[in-house]
């Protein structure tokens, strides 16, 4: 798959000297919805910004379809469309007026076919006559989402799509990000909401302190990094493990009432017959077992922890 | 060049400027208006003549150019300040146009409406006084001047106004005395000696004058300090703007 999004080493200090971006570096591929998870203040904005020309670069070089983003602007910008986090409308205009705007902005000639079939799609055509500022907030969101691919970019970013959004809406945006990405669009939405990028990325990124901390496959990183765990419930509370368990890392759950024996799903072996022949062995009996597998969130939260402890080790 | 971007900036501004007719239209124009009726026609004929042309008459270059200054700088201020106010310039920021056909864009919309608003008062004029333009084309060719190098002026105080307050400062504070100490509603000749030297420091002087001098061949100062002015003055904005594009100040963090 090419690459159509280059960034590399990209430093952002703002002007008050606030490290935004610590040399990032990522390569988006074609066709792919690309998930940059973060808590608030991570730098997503930031890099996505800097990649549409709304942010300059400290240092560093973004090159989109080949395109370097500051010596080859017209042709790089050309193939971009930006949905922001908020929702910025002139109060004013109306819905069709103001996605013919966006689409003369960057050069396009007038389609009036085609801006239809992008209202169709996110259903407002009923609305293109609507004054912007009677329309709902998911209806204004939408609007962005027109007006972003109102000159028909290759590369689609949405930042915080769903922020502050109800979750039947949610739902929608989530329809037509996937519809988008079936169009042969490369959608880049940042989050914070894990479920978010589990239910409509192909790749994962995860930033925190301005640093992309790993990028992978959605699954690849579920499976690589997550861990399951079995719940060992018991028919009589225990105060200790025995001594006999001692090997197997387990930890006792609430009130004594569990055993919790964590495992790599990509082991050869994962000891569960051995540990269980064990327990059996050592008197205790069982009531049930569970098995969870860690989720997105799970991995998310044990990456930053990870990141924080290596930052906190080197002060 | 992304001319048709330019275009569509050129394009909505002039739709937003016909969609607020009464306060982008009428409102200059009545102010012009009574400018005429006041100093025109009640106190007019009680002043001697200036020159060879009557009171009355020589108001009106100077009511035009007064009309002009301060519609091309509010217009062009507004227009760049009100996408910045309602957070929309990552559009601009975003779109594969440059600085120069942004700048383009808003700044030939605001000296059109401006010129347009210049034609009006102009008309209106003829029903207070009778007018004679000895020089038309120099009369058009320093009305467009003026109204592009103010709403260069204009632009340049949109992107660094912050709020409404400062958007109205360098107007409302600077600007309109200027101009109204420039000589639209007389003669610098009739100042005592020191006031005329310190009026020549006021660059509006000048351009009034130029204005004024293609109308009736009459003027305060001499043509080519005029010319000199608009020079000056026009090169003074682009250079302001040009650095503002080199460093994306108050636009592109």
């Amino acid at each position: 798959m090419s690459i159509i999004v280059d960034v590399q080493n990209v430093r952002k200090i703002y002007d008050g000297g606030i490290k935004a971006l610590g040399g990032v570096s990522l390569q988006i591929r074609q066709g792919e919805i690309l998930a940059l998870l973060g808590p608030n203040g991570a730098g997503k904005t930031t890099l996505i910004s800097v990649i549409c020309g709304v942010a300059n670069a400290t240092s560093g070089s973004v090159r989109v379809g080949g395109f370097d983003i500051v010596k080859e602007y017209r042709a790089a910008r050309s193939m971009i469309g930006l949905v922001p986090q908020e929702i910025t409308l002139e109060p004013f205009g109306r819905v069709l007026g103001t996605t013919q705007f966006s689409r003369g902005l960057f050069g396009k000639p007038r389609d009036d076919a085609y801006l239809e079939k992008i209202l169709t799609k996110l259903s407002l055509w009923d609305k293109r006559t609507a004054q912007l500022n009677q329309l709902s907030g998911g209806m204004k969101r939408r609007v962005m989402i027109a007006k972003a691919l109102s000159h028909e970019p290759a590369v689609l970013f949405l930042d915080e799509p769903s922020a502050g959004v109800d979750v039947e809406l949610r739902r929608d945006m989530w329809q037509t990000v996937e519809e988008l990405r079936s169009t042969g669009v490369t959608i880049i939405l940042t989050t914070h909401y894990i479920e978010e990028a589990e239910a409509l990325a192909d790749r994962v990124g995860v930033i925190a302190k301005g640093q992309l901390l790993v990028v992978e496959e959605k699954s690849r990183l579920m499976q690589q990094m997550g861990k399951k765990q079995i719940t060992i419930q018991l028919s009589e509370a225990i105060v200790t493990v025995p001594e006999s368990l001692e090997g197997y890392g387990l930890e006792l759950g609430q009130n004594g009432a569990s055993l919790i024996y964590s495992y790599d799903t990509n082991g050869t072996r994962t000891g569960i017959t051995k540990l269980l022949n064990e327990i059996s062995a050592s008197g205790l009996v069982l009531r049930d077992l569970q098995t969870r597998q860690s989720t997105l969130e799970d991995i998310f939260v044990g990456l930053l922890s990870d990141s924080e402890q290596r930052e906190a080790s080197e002060l | 060049m992304n001319v048709r971007a330019m275009a569509t900036i050129y394009r909505f501004e002039m739709l937003r400027f016909f969609r607020t007719l009464t306060q982008s239209f009428l409102s200059p124009v009545l102010s012009a208006s009574l400018y005429f009726i006041v100093f025109g026609a009640a106190i007019g004929p009680r002043m001697t003549e200036l020159g060879t042309v009557g009171y009355a008459e020589f108001l009106v270059p100077g009511i035009i150019m007064l009309s002009v200054m301060t519609q091309s700088i509010s217009n062009a201020a507004f227009s760049i300040f009100y996408p910045k106010f309602i957070r929309t310039t990552y559009e601009l920021l975003s779109a594969p146009i440059s600085f120069l056909e942004i700048l383009g864009g808003y700044v030939g919309a605001a000296a059109t409406k401006s010129f347009l608003v210049a034609l009006v008062i102009l008309t209106t004029s003829t029903m207070f006084v009778d007018l004679q333009i000895i020089y038309p084309l120099a009369m058009l060719l320093m009305l467009i001047l003026t109204c592009l190098c103010f709403a260069l002026f204009g632009f340049i105080i949109g992107i660094w106004a912050d709020n409404f307050e400062q958007l109205q400062i360098i107007p409302l504070m600077i600007v309109t005395p200027m101009v109204f100490l420039g000589g639209s509603f007389y003669s610098i000749s009739v100042l005592p000696p020191l006031w005329q030297t310190v009026t020549l420091f006021n660059p509006v002087v000048y351009l009034i004058s130029g204005f004024r001098w293609t109308f009736y061949g009459q003027a305060d100062v001499p043509l080519i300090s005029s010319v000199l002015a608009f020079v000056l003055f026009s090169a003074a904005c682009l250079a302001v703007i040009w650095w503002i594009f080199r460093t994306g100040w108050k636009l592109r963090s």
